[in-house]
């Protein structure tokens, strides 16, 4: 469960992203403005921040600025209607941890909600092994076994392993896979990024009792252990 | 404001006004200058005469004395020259010579100093008319009084001319300055109303209107050429803004109708949960389709107005084209296909990463749904090339190509060949591709190569690349081994 602030003008989306969230069993308040939204955000510890770009009062990256001068470092998703690749550098650059442009998909969304939650507080507490079941991905060492049988994998293919095991449990997005995995800031309109996951699938699933790698409908994929 | 008024504010109009009171002044100084001299000069030379004469005169009269001097005077008098002569005795009395009057006081003051004398002629019917006259005047023994002097008549006519001259010249500058200027600011005025006029009927909406071009090459001409391109950057940009919005009406219209559709036959046939979950499903299906259509256009439009901020960088294509393989290889072999790359090792191009790589999947996309032959399998071929020193991108197929006359016609929005629309996609993919090598400095050409359909865009290349045409060559040959 996570305490959430959603700072965004426009009640009604305010209201419905307030409302999804809570659904989701996590704690969601709102604020209207960019400055009652800074002071809410410095008084309280949020474990994130969901941040709308324009917002009266008080800029939304101006708000992300001055959180960060305090020494403030929830993360912080910028939600704006502004989409180009520099609009996000530009949202990135000043303080922001990711960038979801209006209009999106509520799946998305909380998948990148989840992801800055299970973000490392810090550079000291990267993992070098991660672990989902029996499959274990070494970073360090580069290799990915599952249960006694070593996995060979592609340099692509460990990255795509790499960032589905670091959100292991929650659901990551095409469009996630697209930007973190490849660096890509388009939509491709097939479905490319299905096809890299059923080669992993092939890999890291197949003659095993239990799949590991999961689509979720609508939304993306996701990897978790069958008694999650 | 009448026109008078209107034309004496002009800047023309002000300068030729400069121009002529600066060359007057100076007009009327070469005037002075010239008059002052001339005289001086001819003073000069009366003086001398003058003095010659008496020397002469000096001479006889030591020679000779009075008598001698009564005998040369009278006959040098008798020629009709410019000079005069006058020989008096104690008491006054002419004795000789050839003037009739003179102030008294000219022969009282007999010192030899050179005077400017009012005199009357002797003779030749002219006693009435006064004269000037440069005179010497001395006092010989006995009380008698010889003057010598020169007729200034031919010097008051000479330096009356030469002012009558200059004046008139004077005149004729001005007069000619004036009229030269008139018409050079007339004719200034004139294209400088006419760019007015032209650019008042552009502001009232007619985007077409372009300024006159005299072909002198002159400083009208090169801003007029000059105001014309922008007004050509302008028309473009508004006429891509016209486009889209057309577009979005024509195409637009349709989806969000079928939506609109689904939802009301939704609402009006309710079947329970799971009915409206499918609609509601269907319908955000839709939803997103319409976005992506959105986008798109959001996209080109703004690529198409050049959106400042669009980093251009050196780019090696080698590797950016390896990326979007390595993308795209696995989707092209379950597709049946293959996914070949043929680009030198360091070509480099002045370009924007992201904008590229979407151009190269849009091209592969394209040649996954179009480019499949009619037997045998489907091979996508990457090509980079340096060709009349630009750099080539092709995207290759072997499928059956686009008739010469729709080659045009896909690159403009929401064109798609296949009429029923049955495929996904927005006709909107070339489109963009077309927008980004615009963007590059480019164009998007398409060249059948029986069989298949080569696209290719070019962009800008790096410097240091002169050395690579052995691999330009190796690319090209590559190509041709394919067709």
């Amino acid at each position: 469960m996570l305490k959430i602030l959603v700072i965004e003008d426009d009640p009604e989306a305010a209201g419905y992203l307030v409302k999804g969230l809570s659904e989701l069993g996590h704690t969601a308040d709102k604020a209207g403005d960019g400055q009652t939204g800074l002071q809410m955000a410095l008084d309280s510890s949020y474990d994130i921040l969901i941040v709308d770009r324009m917002l009266p009062k008080l800029d939304g990256l101006a708000v992300i600025q001055e959180l960060r001068r305090q020494g403030n470092h929830t993360p912080v998703l910028i939600l704006s209607a502004l989409g180009q690749v520099d609009d996000r550098v530009k949202g990135l650059k000043a303080g922001g941890d990711d960038y979801l442009p209006k209009p999106y998909a509520f799946t998305e969304l909380q998948a990148r909600v989840e992801a800055l939650a299970r973000r490392p507080k810090s550079a000291g507490q990267v993992e070098t092994t991660y672990k989902v079941g029996d499959l274990t991905l070494d970073r360090m060492a580069h290799s990915c076994r599952r249960g006694e049988t070593d996995i060979p994998l592609q340099p692509r293919e460990f990255r795509l392993l790499e960032y589905l095991m670091q959100h292991a449990g929650q659901v990551v997005t095409r469009t996630m896979l697209l930007e973190n995995v490849w660096e890509y800031h388009f939509d491709p309109q097939t479905n490319v990024i299905d096809v890299h996951i059923s080669r992993l699938r092939g890999k890291i699933d197949k003659g095993f009792d239990t799949p590991l790698l999961h689509t979720i409908r609508g939304a993306g994929y996701t990897i978790r252990d069958a008694v999650h | 404001m009448t026109r008078f008024t209107r034309f004496t504010r002009t800047t023309a109009f002000k300068l030729s006004l400069l121009y002529i009171a600066v060359f007057t002044v100076m007009s009327g100084f070469l005037l002075v200058y010239v008059s002052e001299n001339t005289d001086h000069l001819m003073s000069e030379q009366v003086v001398q005469s003058v003095d010659s004469e008496l020397k002469g005169l000096a001479d006889v009269y030591v020679r000779g004395g009075v008598r001698d001097l009564v005998e040369t005077i009278d006959s040098r008098s008798r020629h009709p020259d410019a000079s005069l002569y006058l020989l008096t005795d104690f008491a006054g009395n002419a004795l000789v010579g050839n003037i009739a009057r003179l102030p008294t006081t000219v022969l009282e003051e007999a010192d030899g100093g050179l005077r400017r004398v009012r005199y009357t002629r002797l003779g030749q019917n002219s006693e009435d008319v006064e004269r000037q006259a440069m005179v010497r005047t001395f006092e010989l023994r006995g009380g008698f009084r010889l003057l010598v002097g020169r007729d200034l008549g031919d010097q008051l006519r000479f330096s009356n001319l030469l002012g009558n001259a200059l004046r008139l010249w004077l005149i004729v500058v001005v007069v000619m300055a004036a009229i030269t200027w008139f018409f050079v600011s007339r004719r200034v005025m004139k294209r400088i109303d006419d760019m007015s006029a032209t650019s008042r009927t552009i502001m009232q909406g007619d985007l077409s209107g372009r300024l006159s071009i005299a072909g002198t090459n002159d400083e009208f001409d090169r801003l007029a050429v000059n105001l014309n391109t922008m007004l050509d950057r302008i028309e473009l940009l508004m006429q891509s803004m016209k486009d889209v919005t057309d577009n979005i009406a024509h195409d637009l219209k349709t989806p969000l109708t079928r939506l609109q559709t689904r939802i009301e036959t939704a609402l009006r046939e309710a079947k329970g949960e799971e009915g409206y979950r499918t609609a509601l499903e269907a319908a955000l299906d839709e939803s997103d389709q319409l976005l992506r259509v959105f986008n798109a256009l959001l996209r080109i439009a703004r690529i198409e107005s050049m959106a400042p901020g669009t980093v251009m960088e050196p780019t090696d294509l080698n590797r950016l084209v390896a990326e979007i393989s390595e993308l795209y290889e696995p989707l092209v072999e379950d597709e049946g296909g293959r996914l070949e790359t043929d680009v030198p090792a360091g070509l480099m191009a002045e370009c924007n990463r992201d904008l590229i790589s979407q151009v190269l999947v849009n091209l592969i996309e394209n040649a996954l749904k179009y480019g499949r032959p009619e037997e045998g399998g489907l091979v996508i071929r990457l090509t980079g090339l340096t060709e009349n020193g630009r750099v080539c991108l092709a995207v290759t197929d072997n499928g059956p190509g686009i008739p010469e006359k729709d080659q045009d016609r896909v690159k403009e929005r929401f064109v798609r060949l296949e009429e029923s629309r049955s495929e996904p996609g927005t006709g909107l993919g070339l489109s963009l591709v077309k927008a980004v090598a615009r963007l590059h400095g480019g164009d998007l050409r398409f060249k059948n190569e029986a069989p298949g359909l080569s696209a290719r865009i070019d962009l800008e290349p790096v410097e240091p690349d002169s050395s690579r045409s052995g691999h330009e060559q190796g690319g090209t040959s590559g190509e041709q081994e394919r067709s």
